[in-house]
C-alpha cells in the first residue's frame, strides 16, 4: 500500500494520506549529540524540512532549537510516527527520538 | 527533483484556478475531493485564500489586497459590510468580539471565517467595488506597498502611486509573471521618509536623482528624479536579509520594464526545487548583486540600464528609532493644504461595526478615502483644516487615536495560533494585554515618544519583528517543568539610513515574564542613557551580555491566560477547546 507524505504549508505540518499529523511548536527529546552537547536535546520543532519512511516508520528532518542551551539547526531523520495497516499513529510526545543521519 | 507545490502548479494555476473555485463553492466544500485538498488549497491561495489551520475545517482566511493601501472612497464600507457579513466563524474572540478585519504589514486586509460557498458572492462585491484577493497569496506578485500617503504626502519627491497602479495593472493576472518560484513582494517609495519599507522586500524602488545630460550643445545637465533599485531583501526564516544595490536608476516610466525583467529574472532562475531557498534573497547571496544586474541587462531589458543615483536615504524616517515621523499616526500636511490623519489601530485589528463607523467618519470629514500603512494603522486622508477639530472628538477616535500611548502607537501584532498553522504561540491578543499593562505601568523617558515593540509568533516574520525597538519571536520553554509559550527577545532593529537588524539578546522568556522584562529594560534605558539618547542608539553601544542583563525576566501583576500549547486548541479561545470540541466543517447554503 502507497503512504502519501508530504511537508505542508511551508512546513507547519507533515501531512500522511492526505491527513495533517504532525504540526511544529511542539517538544520533542532528541538523542541528537550532533545539534546540541546536551544529555538529550529538548527541541522546539519550528519546521519541517522534509519527510521519509523507513520501513513502517515516518521520520522527518526538523529544524528547530534546544531550550536547555539555545542550540539551532536542522536535525538528521527524527522517527515521528508508524504507518501500520494503512493507519498512521504518531510518536508519542514524551517519547525519546534518535535522530539518524 | 520539483516539489509539490511545484507539481500542483504545473497542473493548475492562477487565473485558470477560479473557475474551479467557483465549482467547488457551488458544489461544496465536501466535494474538494480528500486526496486533492492541498493542492486545491495551494492554488487557492492565488486566489487569496488560505484555508485555515486544523481544527477549523472549511474555514479560509481571506486577503484582500490593496496596492500601496489605497482605499478609494467607499472601497472601506465593502470591507466593513463583507466582515460583517460573512467574516463570522463558530470561534469568538474575547477581545474582538465576532467579525473583524485585520490590516497587515503589507498594506493589506484579512478576513477570517471565511466559508468557501460565500466566495463567489464577495468577489462579487468587492470587483463590483473596485477590489480584488487576485495575488494577495501564492507565489507570484502580492500587493505592492510602499507609502500610503503617496500623491499627498508634502515630503514626496517623485510620483509613486501612478508607477504603483502601472505595476498592478501589468502584473496582476499577467500570465508571464503568474507563477513564481515564491512570493514576490515590491515596494515603490516616492517620498523622502522611507515609509514603503523598501529595504525588507524582494525588490525596491527608492526615490533618487540623476544628472541627465544635456543635448550635447555644452556641459548643461539637469537633475531627473526617479528610482534607485535594490533586490532580495525580506525577513522570514531566521535569514534576514536587506536588499541589495544593484547600481541601477531607473525613470518613473521604465520601472515596469525593470521590474518585469527582474520577475522574470526570478522566475527563470529561482530555486524551484527548494521552497525554504527559493525566495530571490537566496539567489542575490548566490550571485552578488553585480550578476543580477548584468544578467538583468543581457536577458530581459532592451535599453542600457542608468547606473544608481543620488539617494535620500539620509532623510528616511520611518520606523528609523527617532527624529519625526517614526510614523505616521497623528495629523500631517498634505500637498494640497488639507490633511491626513494616522489613527491607531492596535495590532491592525478592527470591529467590523468599527470599520464601518470608520467609512461613516471618512466621508463625513474627508473625501471618503483611507489608506493603510506598514504599521498596520488606518490613515484618514483629505480633511481640511476647519473639519480637523470635530474630527478627533469623534467618539471612535477615543479608541483608534491619533495620539495614542506610545505602547498602543508601537504595537505591531502577526495573526498567531488564533487562525494560523506556523505559528508556536498566540499573539494578537497577547500583544493587546502587554500593551495595555504597559501602559499603565510603564513610563519611558520625557523625551521619548515612540517605541515600537513587534510580536512575531514564528521565524516567518510576518510582524517584521526584526526591525523593532523591542522584537519578540514565538517560542517554548519549560517552567516549573511544564510546556508554556515563551518568547524570544531581540533588541534594537529599525530602518532608516541605516537599517539595523534587531539582535537576539534573550531567549525563551515565559510569556508572562516579558512584560515585566521590558520594564526592567526600559528602567535600565531610562537610567543609563546618554542626554537625549534613542532607545536604537542605546541598544548599539551595549554588547548582547550588557543587553541581555537589562532583559530582566520578571513575574508581576501581569497574567497570561494562554500560557499552554495554543497550537492543541481548536480555537484558544473556545470554552471547550480541545481538538475533539472542533466544529463540523459548516454546511453549504
Amino acid at each position: 500500500m502507497t503512504t502519501r507524505l508530504r511537508v505542508l504549508d511551508d512546513g507547519a505540518w507533515i501531512s500522511v494520506n492526505d491527513s495533517r499529523e504532525v504540526r511544529v511548536s511542539e517538544l520533542w527529546r532528541l538523542d541528537a549529540p550532533d545539534l546540541c552537547e546536551c544529555a538529550l536535546t529538548d527541541l522546539v520543532v519550528e519546521n519541517f524540512q522534509s519527510v521519509g519512511v523507513d520501513g513502517s516508520t515516518v521520520k522527518a528532518r526538523v529544524y528547530g532549537q534546544c531550550i536547555a542551551c539555545g542550540a539551532t539547526g536542522t536535525t538528521g531523520w527524527v522517527p515521528i510516527g508508524r504507518v501500520r495497516g494503512g493507519e498512521f499513529a504518531e510518536l508519542d510526545r514524551s517519547a525519546v527520538r534518535r535522530v539518524r543521519r | 527533483m520539483p516539489t509539490d507545490v511545484e507539481n500542483w502548479k504545473s497542473e493548475a494555476y492562477g487565473r485558470e484556478v477560479r473557475d474551479r473555485l467557483f465549482e467547488f463553492a457551488e458544489e461544496g466544500y465536501d466535494s474538494i475531493p480528500d486526496d486533492e485538498r492541498d493542492a486545491w488549497f495551494e492554488r487557492f491561495k492565488w486566489w487569496g485564500l488560505y484555508h485555515q489551520r486544523n481544527g477549523q475545517e472549511g474555514y479560509f482566511m481571506m486577503r484582500i489586497g490593496t496596492p500601496n493601501g489605497v482605499l478609494e472612497p467607499g472601497q472601506l464600507r465593502t470591507i466593513g459590510e463583507i466582515a460583517d457579513e460573512y467574516a463570522r466563524g463558530p470561534g469568538t474572540n474575547p477581545i474582538f468580539g465576532d467579525a473583524y478585519a485585520d490590516f497587515t504589514t503589507r498594506q493589506s486586509i484579512q478576513l477570517h471565517w471565511i466559508e468557501l460557498s460565500d466566495v463567489p458572492a464577495i468577489f462579487e462585491k468587492l470587483a463590483a467595488n473596485g477590489l480584488s484577493t487576485q495575488q494577495a497569496c501564492g507565489d507570484s506578485w502580492r500587493n505592492i506597498v510602499g507609502n500610503p500617503v503617496a500623491g499627498k504626502d508634502g515630503q514626496e519627491v517623485v510620483e509613486a502611486w501612478p508607477v504603483i497602479r502601472d505595476l498592478n495593472q501589468t502584473f496582476k493576472g499577467n500570465d508571464d509573471h503568474a507563477n513564481l518560484p515564491r512570493k514576490w513582494k515590491v515596494s515603490v517609495t516616492g517620498s523622502a521618509d522611507g515609509s514603503g519599507q523598501g529595504d525588507i522586500n524582494d525588490l525596491a524602488f527608492e526615490p533618487a536623482y540623476k544628472s541627465i545630460d544635456g543635448d550635447g550643445e555644452g556641459d548643461e545637465s539637469e537633475d531627473a528624479v526617479g528610482f534607485n533599485v535594490r533586490v532580495g531583501g525580506g525577513l522570514a526564516r531566521n535569514e534576514p536579509r536587506l536588499a541589495r544595490d544593484i547600481d541601477v536608476w531607473v525613470p518613473p516610466e521604465q520601472v515596469s520594464d525593470v521590474a518585469g525583467g527582474l520577475s522574470a529574472l526570478f522566475r527563470d532562475y529561482g530555486d524551484r526545487e527548494d521552497r525554504y531557498n527559493a525566495r530571490v534573497k537566496f539567489l542575490v547571496d548566490e550571485w552578488g548583486a553585480d550578476k543580477v544586474r548584468e544578467t538583468l541587462q543581457e536577458e530581459y531589458v532592451d535599453f542600457e540600464l542608468e547606473p544608481a543615483g543620488r539617494d535620500v536615504r539620509e532623510e528616511y524616517t520611518y520606523n528609523a528609532g527617532e527624529g519625526e515621523r517614526n510614523d505616521l499616526i497623528g495629523v500631517h500636511d498634505q500637498n494640497d493644504g488639507r490633511n491626513f490623519v494616522g489613527l491607531n489601530v492596535l495590532v491592525g485589528r478592527m470591529g467590523a461595526d468599527d470599520v464601518l463607523n470608520l467609512a461613516d467618519l471618512a466621508e463625513e470629514y474627508g473625501s471618503g478615502e483611507v489608506r493603510l500603512s506598514q504599521r498596520q494603522n488606518v490613515i484618514v486622508t483629505d480633511v481640511p483644516d476647519d473639519a480637523l477639530d470635530d474630527f478627533r472628538d469623534e467618539p471612535l477616535l477615543d479608541h483608534y487615536s491619533p495620539d495614542p500611548s506610545p505602547f498602543m502607537r508601537g504595537s505591531v501584532a502577526c495573526t498567531g495560533t488564533e487562525f494560523c498553522s506556523l505559528s508556536i504561540v498566540e499573539t494578537k491578543n497577547r500583544q493587546v494585554r502587554f500593551a495595555r499593562w504597559l501602559k499603565v505601568n510603564v513610563d519611558l523617558p520625557a523625551d521619548v515618544d515612540e517605541f515600537h515593540i513587534h510580536l512575531s509568533g514564528c521565524t516567518a516574520s510576518c510582524a517584521q519583528p526584526q526591525i523593532a525597538d523591542v522584537s519578540l519571536r514565538g517560542m517554548k520553554t519549560r517552567k516549573d517543568g511544564d510546556p508554556v509559550e515563551a518568547l524570544d527577545v531581540g533588541l534594537g532593529g529599525g530602518l532608516g539610513e541605516n537599517p539595523q537588524f534587531a539582535r537576539w539578546v534573550t531567549q525563551r522568556v515565559p510569556v508572562d515574564e516579558v512584560p515585566g522584562a521590558i520594564a526592567n529594560l526600559i528602567d535600565s534605558f531610562a537610567a543609563e542613557r546618554d542626554e537625549g539618547e534613542s532607545f536604537r542608539a542605546f541598544v548599539a553601544r551595549h554588547d548582547d551580555d550588557e543587553l541581555d542583563a537589562f532583559v530582566e525576566p520578571e513575574e508581576t501583576d501581569y497574567e497570561d491566560p494562554m500560557m499552554h500549547n495554543t497550537k492543541r486548541t481548536w480555537y484558544p479561545y473556545a470554552e471547550n477547546d480541545t481538538m475533539e470540541d472542533a466544529p463540523p466543517t459548516p454546511a453549504d447554503d
